[in-house]
């Protein structure tokens, strides 16, 4: 009859995890689980749980799933039936090894990529599930190690990599100097008020990417737009909070976010390349605050690039050579459509676009986001094998050519380069801002 | 055997039917009172075009990928929801039972095409029953409840088709047929079954996120 919830095989030490279950009893974890499910959750997830006919058609819509030879532990479902449907049955009456369980799976075992939902007759949204339990295991203090440093240096720094307030600046100042080897007049505006648009970037760029800032410098000189960046906390627009339940962490970050652009009497706000800010902003951040779409509009790179390229703007020198690929990010696709606009930049700017399959919204997951990279290096191996059907459609799509791998999303950039390197795929993984840079015309 | 003939065509029938309405309206009510006390915002993302156009893909057979993908389990599908919805509803004797009861006139189906169709349920319930056994990730997510669903769901169909060929103890298996007929109304609100009440709020609500704020296809 029903098997069994089965214990996951190997348990991979975490220090977030195993500190904060030795300091839990079973009482509470009952009342935290009893305090989310009766008081923080509604019809969503009351229908989601009554409506499931348990028949398993969510199960193809799983990129771990499928790479992890279809075992049903990995299904959409299968993840739900071990950690909400127990709990909801035995009324939050469970142990302390389920839970360690239950963390493991809604944590890094799930991207929230929302790719199942288009696979369920019944469009359930396991991604919502599995949020509602990383929300239940953030109040017991269950979160893996790693995430939870990140959502730290979001609430001491407001951004998610402990960097300082005067770095900040810094860093930009830094890259306007170098650019400007290149562009004698280039500027990165700081704290112009009033001006059309606030480019915000995720905490990374200026920790370690920090050409990203520079080739989005010449992007905006080039295309001769009215911008600025803060010098003030506000400028990351990432989330760690959002992935691992702190809402209310999510929502002092996105309040400072908006807080920002609004003090900067902006018109809109622009993002660099990446998919889980964007989803902070755009859905998660600005509704946990009461918005129901974002208080100033908020931009993606893409979009901001389509609108370049098409208004003439920016002008392409010499198109890029090598075939390309290119993969949908969740956030930005499933999550705000901007898959044919993408594909226009792409076309745009490459010789030949080779299209991988499945794409656009049916796309698989990088296996990266949703938190679980940030989850660290204690996961690797978990979302490295949980994705080989990634590598085999980036194998198919090599074999018909494709050499260059473009990802808009930082995400999904680090999942790849991980995919990349471990399967022998050899691709060059870029941003679209890498190659526009390199083939923009430039005064 | 006669008196309880009389009480499940009589009484029990009305409390069926009153279960099943008041049920499904209860339950339907409750889940909107529950949207207006904790998740008001969700009314506030509801489109009809994008709820119609979520809901317009997942009723027309393979008009949804993950249906292309699963093409025997979609025919299946399909087959068993129609027949399951349409052959009780407008059954030859069944309508001569709405006439008689309300006074309502319906269209009824062909005696050999509702014996097809009594047959196809059956057949798709074995369909189902194997796949909840067969399949690894259906197998997984299936619990005591999900065989006892299916069996009430065929019940009715596999009793009524014995009963109107008065192959073997017509009155016993005409009462078990109108019996089995009944707890499966009764059950529609308070199991799994209310898919059936549920599934095109969830697709809405799924279809108007997609639509209205993530500008994506749902299917």
């Amino acid at each position: 009859m029903n098997e069994p919830v089965k214990k996951v095989a190997e348990i991979i030490p975490d220090e977030g995890i195993d500190a904060g279950l030795a300091r839990l009893t079973e009482d509470r974890i009952e009342n935290t689980i009893l305090r989310v499910l009766n008081g923080e959750t509604g019809a969503r997830l009351k229908v989601y749980v009554e409506t499931c006919i348990h028949c398993g058609l969510c199960s193809e819509g799983c990129h771990y799933y499928l790479s992890y030879d279809k075992d049903p532990r990995y299904s959409p479902a299968g993840k739900v039936k071990q950690t909400l449907w127990e709990m909801i049955r035995k009324k939050g009456r469970v142990d302390k090894a389920f839970m360690r369980q239950a963390v493991v799976i809604a944590a890094t075992q799930c991207n929230m990529c929302k790719r199942c939902a288009m696979y369920c007759p019944f469009g359930i949204d396991v991604a919502y599930l599995m949020s509602v339990v990383r929300r239940i295991t953030h109040l017991l203090g269950l979160t893996p190690q790693y995430i939870q440093a990140t959502a730290h240096s979001h609430s001491v720094n407001m951004n998610q990599m402990w960097i300082k307030e005067d770095e900040w600046p810094d860093t930009l100042q830094w890259q306007e100097d170098e650019a400007r080897s290149e562009i004698p007049h280039l500027r990165i505006p700081l704290e112009k008020e009033g001006a059309d648009i606030m480019y915000s970037v995720i905490g990374p760029e200026p920790k370690f990417q920090a050409q990203l800032i520079y080739q989005a410098a010449v992007i905006m000189n080039v295309a001769g737009v009215n911008w600025t960046m803060p010098a003030t906390p506000g400028w990351d627009n990432s989330d760690m909070a959002m992935f691992t339940g702190d809402n209310e962490l999510m929502g002092r970050i996105k309040r400072v976010h908006f807080e920002t652009a609004g003090r900067l009497k902006v018109k809109k706000i622009v993002m660099g390349e990446c998919g889980h800010a964007f989803r902070s902003v755009y859905d998660m951040g600005n509704r946990w605050l009461g918005w129901k779409m974002p208080p100033i509009p908020v931009f993606h790179a893409i979009e901001f690039y389509y609108d370049m390229i098409r208004e003439g703007r920016i002008r392409i020198a010499q198109k890029y050579a090598e075939p390309v690929t290119f993969h949908d990010p969740c956030n930005v696709v499933r999550g705000r459509g901007l898959h044919e606009k993408a594909r226009y930049v792409v076309n745009a700017m490459c010789d030949t676009l080779i299209e991988m399959h499945p794409n656009r919204e049916h796309n698989y997951c990088c296996c990266a986001g949703g938190g679980v990279i940030n989850c660290g290096p204690p996961y690797k191996m978990v979302r490295i094998d949980g994705n080989r059907i990634k590598a085999e459609q980036l194998f198919a799509v090599k074999a018909r050519g494709a050499r260059t791998l473009i990802a808009p999303c930082h995400n999904c950039h680090s999942g790849l380069e991980d995919i990349n390197h471990y399967y022998g795929l050899e691709m060059n993984i870029k941003f679209i801002g890498d190659i526009l840079y390199q083939v923009m015309k430039k005064p | 055997m006669h008196d309880i003939y009389q009480f499940v065509s009589g009484p029990l029938a009305r409390l069926a039917f009153t279960v099943f309405v008041i049920g499904s309206l209860y339950r339907l009510v409750q889940m909107f009172v529950l949207v207006y006390r904790k998740e008001k915002f969700i009314f506030s993302f509801m489109s009809w075009k994008y709820s119609l156009r979520s809901i317009f893909h997942w009723i027309i057979p393979f008009a949804a990928v993950n249906m292309q993908q699963q093409p025997i389990m979609t025919l299946v599908t399909f087959t068993f929801h129609i027949c399951l919805l349409v052959t009780p509803v407008f059954l030859l004797s069944h309508a001569v039972l709405w006439e008689e009861r309300w006074n309502i006139r319906l269209w009824s189906l062909p005696d050999q095409l509702s014996d097809i169709m009594t047959l196809a349920v059956i057949g798709c319930c074995f369909f189902f029953w194997g796949r909840r056994i067969k399949l690894p990730e259906v197998r997984y997510l299936t619990f005591a409840s999900d065989y006892a669903l299916l069996g009430m769901v065929a019940a009715p169909f596999v009793t009524g088709l014995i009963a109107y060929h008065q192959w073997i103890d017509y009155p016993f298996f005409m009462i078990l047929h109108i019996l089995s007929g009944e707890i499966l109304l009764m059950a529609v609100p308070f199991t799994r079954l209310s898919h059936m009440l549920f599934w095109p709020f969830t697709r809405a609500y799924m279809g108007s996120e997609f639509g209205n704020v993530r500008h994506a296809r749902d299917w």
